[in-house]
């Protein structure tokens, strides 16, 4: 992670949903190869921020902006297709995972690159068996994602983000839909990731994974970003009272 | 007696020949015009664009609002007045197509609306449109949910074509009532009508079974 290096920039991000103010300008930045946590509490609108990124929701007001482009500059009448152009950098694991359920895995893997990137049809198979093998799921190639565990669906999830060729991995609270002994999986793969130099931004409520992980932790807590820093830092020693209380909470519930 | 039997296995011939040249025919062109149709209106009434959403609502309560005989009626008796003088066949395909259109597109747009958010977000996510979105990942997922109300109209379709011959189509239920023009064996020829359209729902519905097995696997679980 070098400072001088920013991937992608995050500017004023503001979003409304009726009357609830859900961000009230959100400022950070993605440096290459860095991973960040998002934190704060439910409702802080941290996946808010983060399905911003992919231009899953349109921002009221603010840009995103990566390195060499594109950038784009969110306003309430902005167009679905022109946030698309995030897409071609970034790439999201859902908390649901939600791959096709009529598609066996390596088609759910290899369809965006195929219909969508246009790459070469035997590259992209030969691509995706080598991630699927990677994760451990080389012989679920042709089941059907109903066939698989939890874990294993989230897996092929991030297969299927990896297969993008992304700049920055997106996470929506990866694990927080899995059974707790599946959560162990799929937090091994991110975090090998994370040490193959991904970029990525997470969101989620697992604090110690976070403080393994994350070179930088962003708290938020009613729609705004209360402090940024260091993740050993921020985790650790908060600055910031409300930071402080919310840490305390999540890493000493009883 | 035995005239009673003889009579029942003579008309079988043209009874058969009317489901097989006429009936099937009638209901299969029909239902596929129609689930055109549907697929349309489906797609204009979940469409955010009021006015485009509105024009499929109209469709569907006229269609649904009224009998199916009296839209029969308005094509083939109705339109020569206006200077548009349709046959028989035809007449009967449009009302057919036009009908199951207005009743298959709420099924096709409950289907539609019954799939995930998640799933069109993750399609939006590796970067396919809205069009590629909806025919390679929604319409398949959505067609497991309605295949068993299509069905149920598909079977309602086989025997509204007996209305057709109330405007000249040659179908089955005509070649019956033919038959009984000269025979004046009113219950015998019109319960063989009724055996032989249950022996095809009972054929469609087997197929169905089939169908909604092998789509089982598209079920988000």
């Amino acid at each position: 992670m070098s400072p001088s290096n920013p991937l992608l920039s995050v500017t004023g991000l503001h979003k409304a949903f009726g009357e609830n103010q859900v961000l009230k300008g959100i400022d950070f930045t993605v440096h290459s190869g860095e991973v960040v946590a998002l934190i704060g509490p439910s409702g802080s609108g941290k996946t808010t921020a983060l399905r911003c990124l992919n231009g899953l929701e349109i921002a009221d007001a603010g840009t995103v902006g990566f390195t060499g482009g594109p950038e784009v500059s969110f306003s309430a009448g902005l167009k679905p297709k022109t946030a698309q152009i995030l897409r071609s950098r970034s790439a999201m694991v859902f908390q649901g995972h939600h791959l096709f359920p009529h598609l066996t895995v390596l088609q759910n893997v290899s369809i965006g690159p195929i219909e969508v990137q246009k790459r070469p049809k035997d590259q992209v198979l030969a691509e995706a068996k080598k991630l699927l093998a990677r994760v451990g799921l080389e012989a679920k190639a042709d089941a059907y994602p109903n066939s698989l565990s939890g874990g294993q669906q989230q897996r092929v999830g991030i297969v299927r983000a990896l297969m993008q060729q992304p700049d920055l991995l997106l996470f929506d609270e990866p694990t927080s839909a899995l059974d707790p002994e599946l959560v162990g999986e799929v937090l091994t793969v991110i975090k090998e990731l994370a040490q193959e130099g991904w970029s990525m931004v997470l969101v989620t409520h697992e604090l110690a994974f976070a403080r393994d992980v994350a070179d930088t932790v962003v708290f938020m807590d009613g729609g705004v970003v209360v402090e940024t820093g260091p993740a050993s830092q921020v985790l650790s020693t908060p600055a910031n009272t409300r930071t402080q209380a919310f840490v305390q909470r999540l890493l000493h519930p009883f | 007696m035995d005239s009673k039997w003889q009579l029942l296995l003579d008309s079988l011939g043209p009874l058969a020949l009317g489901a097989i040249t006429a009936t099937i025919p009638l209901a299969l062109v029909s239902m596929a015009l129609g689930l055109l149709i549907a697929l349309l209106m489906a797609l204009m009434r979940i469409s955010k664009n009021r006015v485009i959403s509105s024009i499929a609502r109209v469709y569907i309560s006229i269609i649904r609002g009224t009998p199916l005989l009296v839209q029969l009626f308005v094509i083939f008796y109705g339109m020569p007045s206006v200077g548009l003088t349709i046959d028989p066949w035809p007449s009967a395909i449009i009302a057919f197509s036009l009908n199951i259109g207005g009743y298959a597109a709420e099924i096709i747009r409950a289907a539609i609306l019954s799939v995930p958010q998640g799933q069109w977000e993750a399609g939006y996510t590796l970067g396919m449109s809205r069009t590629r979105t909806l025919y390679r990942l929604i319409l398949p997922q959505a067609t497991r949910v309605a295949v068993p109300p299509l069905s149920n109209s598909f079977i309602s379709l086989v025997k509204d074509t007996s209305l057709a011959s109330t405007i000249l189509v040659t179908e089955m239920f005509r070649k019956a009532q033919e038959i009984t023009a000269s025979t004046y064996e009113f219950l015998l020829l019109y319960c063989e009508a009724a055996a032989i359209y249950w022996v095809i729902c009972l054929v469609l519905s087997a197929l169905q079974n089939s169908v909604e097995g092998r789509l089982e696997k598209y079920v988000a679980k």
